[in-house]
C-alpha cells in the first residue's frame, strides 16, 4: 500500500533541530535511541580495544592499572546500560506500535522523557572520564570498595548518580510500553496473534519495572554511605557487604535477560521471513519468554556461589539456575525448525540471525556449567567468565540487533543497507568475534584471571591473547564497514518498497518510511501472520480514509522535565543546593506538562 | 487525552499506567523494608529500636508503639475520606468531594507532622541517620515513605485547586480522583506493612 497522506492530517514541522528536541513520536524517538544508542556503542567499543592493545602482549606498557580498572568499569556500564538496551529501546520504539497497528505509544509525551532521561543519565555517567573520576570497581561496584574509605574521589557517586538516572528512564520507558502492548492493540490482535518481538519486549519491560527499584534503593545506600557516613555495606561498622550482592544481582540477573530477550525477539522476526515459514512453535517460544521472566528472578544468586552462601542456597539456585536452561533451549530448536525446511534466503539480516544462534548456543552451554556450584567456584573471575557473556551479549544480544538493523533499515528509512557490504560487515564480526572470545575460553581454564591490567610471559598466557586482540581489530573494522554502510544508505534516494523481504508482520503494511501517524487505516488483524493471510486470501487493506487523525503535539516539558533530573543528579555530585534548583525545575516542568493541552 | 479512546480493556491507560507504576513501587518498599529487617538484629550500638539488656546494661527502646498507633490510625482514616471523595467525585457531588478531598488532606499532612515529632525525638534521643544500622534503614524507609505521602499530598492539592478553578467536576476530574486515590491508598498500605513489621512484630 502506497502511503497516501490524508490531507485531514495535522502536520507538525518534521525537520530542524527544534523538531528532535520536542518530538514525541515513537518513530523519531526510536531513532534518537538508535543514535545514541550506536555512538555510546563505539564509545565502549574503544575502551575494549584500549584494553585488547595492552593485553595483546606480556607486560602491556600503554595504560596504568588506575586507567585499566575505569577502563573495563565503564565498557561494561557503556555496553550495557548505554549500548545495548538503548539500541533494544530503539527496535522497540520504532517497532512496538508499528507491529501492534497502533499510532503511537500509550504516553508519548512519557516515551520522549525516559529517552531525555537516558540520555542525561548516560551523559552524566559518562562525563566522569572528563574528570578522571571513571568508576573503576567493576561494573557490579562491590562494597566494601565503593565505599568512601576505599574510592576516595568522585566515581562512585557518578555510578550512583548516572544509573539512578538510568534506572528512572528505563522505568518509565517500560511502565509506557506495557501498557501500550496491553491497551493499544489493533482490532483483531489478540494476545496470542501478537509478533514474538512484541512478546519479548512485554517480559523485558515487566523485568525492568520489578527489578529496578530494587538497584535504585542500592544505589540510593551506597550514596548515603559515602555522603551521609551511614554503614549498609561497610563492614566495619556492622554494615553487610553481601546485602548489596543481593540487590545488585536481583536486579542485575534479570538485566541480562533484557539485554537477550530484544534480540530473540527480533531473530524470532526475521527468521520466519527469510525461510518463508512461519515461526515453529510459536506458543512454545511465547511460554518460554514468560517462563524467563519468571525463573530471571529466582537465579540471582548464582553469581555469588563463592561468597560461601551454604549449601542449601547454592543447590536451590544452581537448580533454578540449570532450569532457566530449559525454555531458552526450547527456543534455540524452535528456531532451527523454523529454518528446517524452509525456502532460506542468506540475506544479510538472516545471516546475522543465524549466527546469533550458533553463538548464543555456544554462550548458553558455557553458562549451563558454570550453574554448577563447583565448576563456578573454578570459573569465577577467570576469562572463561569473560568468555562466556561476550558469547551471549556480543554473540547474542549484539548479532540480534544487526540482524535487525539489516532487516528493518528499508522500513525505517526507506533505503536498503548494501547487501554486499552487509555480508563483508557479517563476516568480519563473525570470525573476529570467535577469534576474540573463543581464545578466552582456553586463557580461562589456563587460569587466567580478569582485570588484570598485565600478565607475566612465562605463564603461558600470550599467544591467546595475541589471537583475541587479532580478533578485536577484526570487530572494529567491522563496525567501520557498518557505519560506512550506513552512510551510502544515507546518500541514496529511498527506493524501498513497502514489503521487501515479504514479511507477514504489520509494520510491513505501511509505507517505508512510515507516515507520521503509521497507518492510514488502523489494520484489521485476522491471523498470527496478518500480510500473509491477506497475501493468501487476496485482502487488500482498505486505501482511502477520511476520518481525521490527530497526532499529539510536539512537547518540550519532556526534555526540560529530565533537565531538570540532569540538574538533580549534578546536584548529588556537588552541593545539595544544586539539587533543590533540579528538583524546583522537575516541579515546573510537571506543571506546565499537566496543563498543556494535548488536542 | 488521545489514549481514553483506545483502550483493548476498557481500562483507561492512566489508570493501568498507575496500577503498574504501584507494581513497581512494592519492590521499592520491598527492597527498604528487607533492608531494616536484615539489620534490626545486628545493630552494634544503641540506641536500639526496643528495649535491650547489652552486657548486662538496659537500654531503652525508641519506637514508641502507642504514639506511632495514633499516627497510623490517622493514616488509615485519610484513606477512609480518600474514598468519600472518590465516592463524591463519582456522583457529581461536589460539594462531597471537595470536603473529604480536604480531610484527607489535613490527615495526611497531620500524619507527616507525627513523622516530623518522631525523627525530631530519635534525634534528640542520640539516633542519627549514620549512628548505627538501626538509624540508617529507619530513617531511610520511614524518610521514602514519608516522601510518598508528601508526593501523594501535593497531588490531592493540585487536585483540590484545580476542581476550584473549574468550579466543576470537567469530564475527567473524577477519573484523576479516582486513580490519586489508588495512589493514596497504595502508601497508606505501605504504612501498614511498616507498622506490623517495624513497630508490631516482636523480637
Amino acid at each position: 500500500m502506497t502511503a497516501v497522506l490524508p490531507l485531514t492530517v495535522k502536520e507538525n514541522s518534521n525537520s530542524g533541530i527544534w523538531s528532535w528536541l520536542t518530538t514525541v513520536d515513537h518513530k523519531k524517538i526510536g531513532t534518537l535511541y538508535g543514535i545514541s544508542g550506536v555512538i555510546f556503542f563505539i564509545l565502549a567499543g574503544a575502551e575494549a580495544l584500549l584494553i585488547r592493545t595492552q593485553l595483546a602482549a606480556p607486560n602491556g606498557t600503554i595504560i596504568s592499572a588506575n586507567v585499566y580498572n575505569q577502563l573495563f568499569t565503564m565498557h561494561a556500564l557503556m555496553m550495557i546500560f548505554l549500548g545495548v538496551m538503548p539500541m533494544g529501546a530503539a527496535f522497540f520504539n520504532w517497532l512496538v506500535p508499528l507491529m501492534i497497528g497502533a499510532r503511537d505509544v500509550a504516553f508519548p509525551r512519557l516515551n520522549a522523557l525516559s529517552f531525555w532521561t537516558f540520555l542525561s543519565g548516560g551523559l552524566l555517567l559518562t562525563s566522569s572520564w572528563l574528570f578522571g573520576e571513571a568508576p573503576d570497581v567493576g561494573w557490579f561496584a562491590y562494597a566494601p570498595l565503593t565505599e568512601k574509605a576505599y574510592t576516595i574521589g568522585k566515581a562512585m557517586d557518578f555510578y550512583a548518580a548516572g544509573l539512578i538516572l538510568l534506572g528512572v528512564a528505563s522505568t518509565i520507558a517500560s511502565l509506557n510500553f506495557v501498557v501500550t502492548i496491553i491497551n493499544m492493540r489493533a482490532p483483531g490482535m489478540t494476545w496470542f496473534r501478537m509478533p514474538v518481538f512484541v512478546w519479548m519486549i512485554f517480559v523485558v519491560a515487566w523485568l525492568l519495572i520489578l527489578s529496578l527499584p530494587v538497584l535504585t534503593i542500592g544505589l540510593v545506600q551506597i550514596y548515603f554511605d559515602r555522603n551521609f557516613a551511614t554503614n549498609f555495606f561497610n563492614p566495619t561498622g556492622g554494615g553487610d557487604p553481601l546485602l548489596w550482592q543481593h540487590l545488585f544481582w536481583i536486579f542485575g540477573h534479570p538485566e541480562v535477560y533484557v539485554l537477550i530477550l530484544p534480540s530473540m525477539g527480533i531473530v524470532s522476526e526475521v527468521l520466519p521471513t527469510f525461510a518463508k515459514k512461519p515461526i515453529f512453535g510459536y506458543s512454545a517460544i511465547v511460554f518460554a519468554g514468560l517462563s524467563i521472566a519468571v525463573l530471571g528472578f529466582a537465579v540471582w544468586s548464582h553469581h555469588m556461589f563463592t561468597t560461601g552462601l551454604g549449601p542449601v542456597p547454592s543447590i536451590v539456585f544452581s537448580a533454578s539456575t540449570m532450569a532457566i536452561g530449559v525454555p531458552t533451549g526450547v527456543k534455540i530448536f524452535n528456531w532451527l525448525a523454523t529454518l528446517w525446511g524452509g525456502s532460506i534466503r542468506f540475506t544479510t539480516a538472516n545471516l546475522f540471525s543465524i549466527g546469533f544462534i550458533a553463538l548464543f548456543t555456544i554462550g548458553g552451554i558455557s553458562g549451563v556449567m558454570h550453574a554448577s556450584p563447583p565448576i563456578d567456584t573454578q570459573q569465577q573471575d577467570t576469562y572463561f567468565i569473560v568468555a562466556h557473556i561476550h558469547y551471549v551479549l556480543f554473540g547474542g544480544a549484539v548479532f540480534g540487533i544487526f540482524s535487525g538493523f539489516y532487516y528493518w533499515w528499508p522500513k525505517f528509512f526507506g533505503r536498503f543497507l548494501d547487501e554486499k557490504l552487509g555480508k563483508i560487515n557479517f563476516w568480519l564480526f563473525f570470525i573476529g568475534m570467535n577469534l576474540t572470545f573463543f581464545p578466552m575460553h582456553f586463557l580461562g581454564v589456563q587460569g587466567m584471571p580478569r582485570r588484570i591490567y598485565r600478565y607475566d610471559t612465562d605463564l603461558g598466557w600470550d599467544m591467546w591473547n595475541q589471537v583475541a586482540s587479532i580478533g578485536s581489530y577484526m570487530l572494529a573494522v567491522g563496525m567501520i564497514v557498518f557505519l560506512y554502510a550506513v552512510w551510502k544508505a544515507y546518500k541514496t534516494e529511498p527506493n524501498a518498497p513497502d514489503n521487501p523481504w515479504d514479511a507477514p508482520t504489520l509494520e510491513w503494511a505501511t509505507s517505508s518510511p512510515p507516515p507520521e501517524h503509521d497507518f492510514d487505516v488502523i489494520p484489521v488483524v485476522h491471523d498470527r501472520d496478518p500480510l500473509w493471510y491477506n497475501r493468501d486470501n487476496n485482502i487488500v487493506q482498505e486505501q482511502v480514509t477520511d476520518e481525521h487523525i490527530h497526532m499529539p503535539p510536539p512537547s518540550y516539558y519532556p526534555l526540560l522535565l529530565s533537565i531538570g533530573l540532569l540538574v538533580g543528579g549534578i546536584g548529588l555530585l556537588t552541593t545539595l543546593i544544586i539539587s533543590f534548583v533540579g528538583v524546583l525545575l522537575v516541579f515546573y516542568a510537571i506543571w506546565g506538562w499537566v496543563l498543556e493541552p494535548t488536542s | 487525552m488521545s489514549q481514553e479512546a483506545h483502550s483493548v480493556t476498557g481500562i483507561d491507560s492512566r489508570k493501568l499506567l498507575m496500577w503498574i507504576f504501584l507494581a513497581s513501587d512494592c519492590l521499592f518498599f520491598g527492597a527498604l523494608i528487607s533492608t531494616y529487617l536484615i539489620f534490626k538484629d545486628n545493630i552494634p550500638n544503641p540506641p536500639y529500636p526496643t528495649d535491650r539488656i547489652v552486657n548486662g546494661e538496659f537500654f531503652h527502646g525508641l519506637l514508641n508503639i502507642p504514639l506511632t498507633s495514633v499516627s497510623t490510625f490517622v493514616l488509615l482514616m485519610s484513606s477512609v475520606a480518600m474514598v468519600l471523595a472518590v465516592y463524591g467525585a463519582q456522583n457529581n457531588n461536589l460539594k462531597m468531594m471537595k470536603g473529604w478531598l480536604l480531610s484527607t488532606i489535613v490527615l495526611g499532612i497531620a500524619f507527616l507532622l507525627f513523622q516530623v515529632y518522631e525523627f525530631r525525638h530519635f534525634l534528640h534521643e542520640g539516633l542519627g541517620l549514620s549512628t548505627n544500622q538501626f538509624g540508617a534503614s529507619f530513617y531511610l524507609m520511614t524518610g521514602f515513605h514519608g516522601v510518598h505521602v508528601g508526593i501523594g499530598v501535593i497531588i490531592l492539592i493540585s487536585l483540590l485547586f484545580g476542581s476550584f478553578r473549574r468550579n466543576s467536576l470537567g469530564s475527567d476530574t473524577g477519573f484523576h480522583i479516582e486513580t490519586a486515590g489508588l495512589y493514596w491508598h497504595f502508601v497508606d498500605i505501605v504504612w501498614i506493612v511498616i507498622f506490623t513489621l517495624v513497630y508490631l512484630m516482636p523480637y
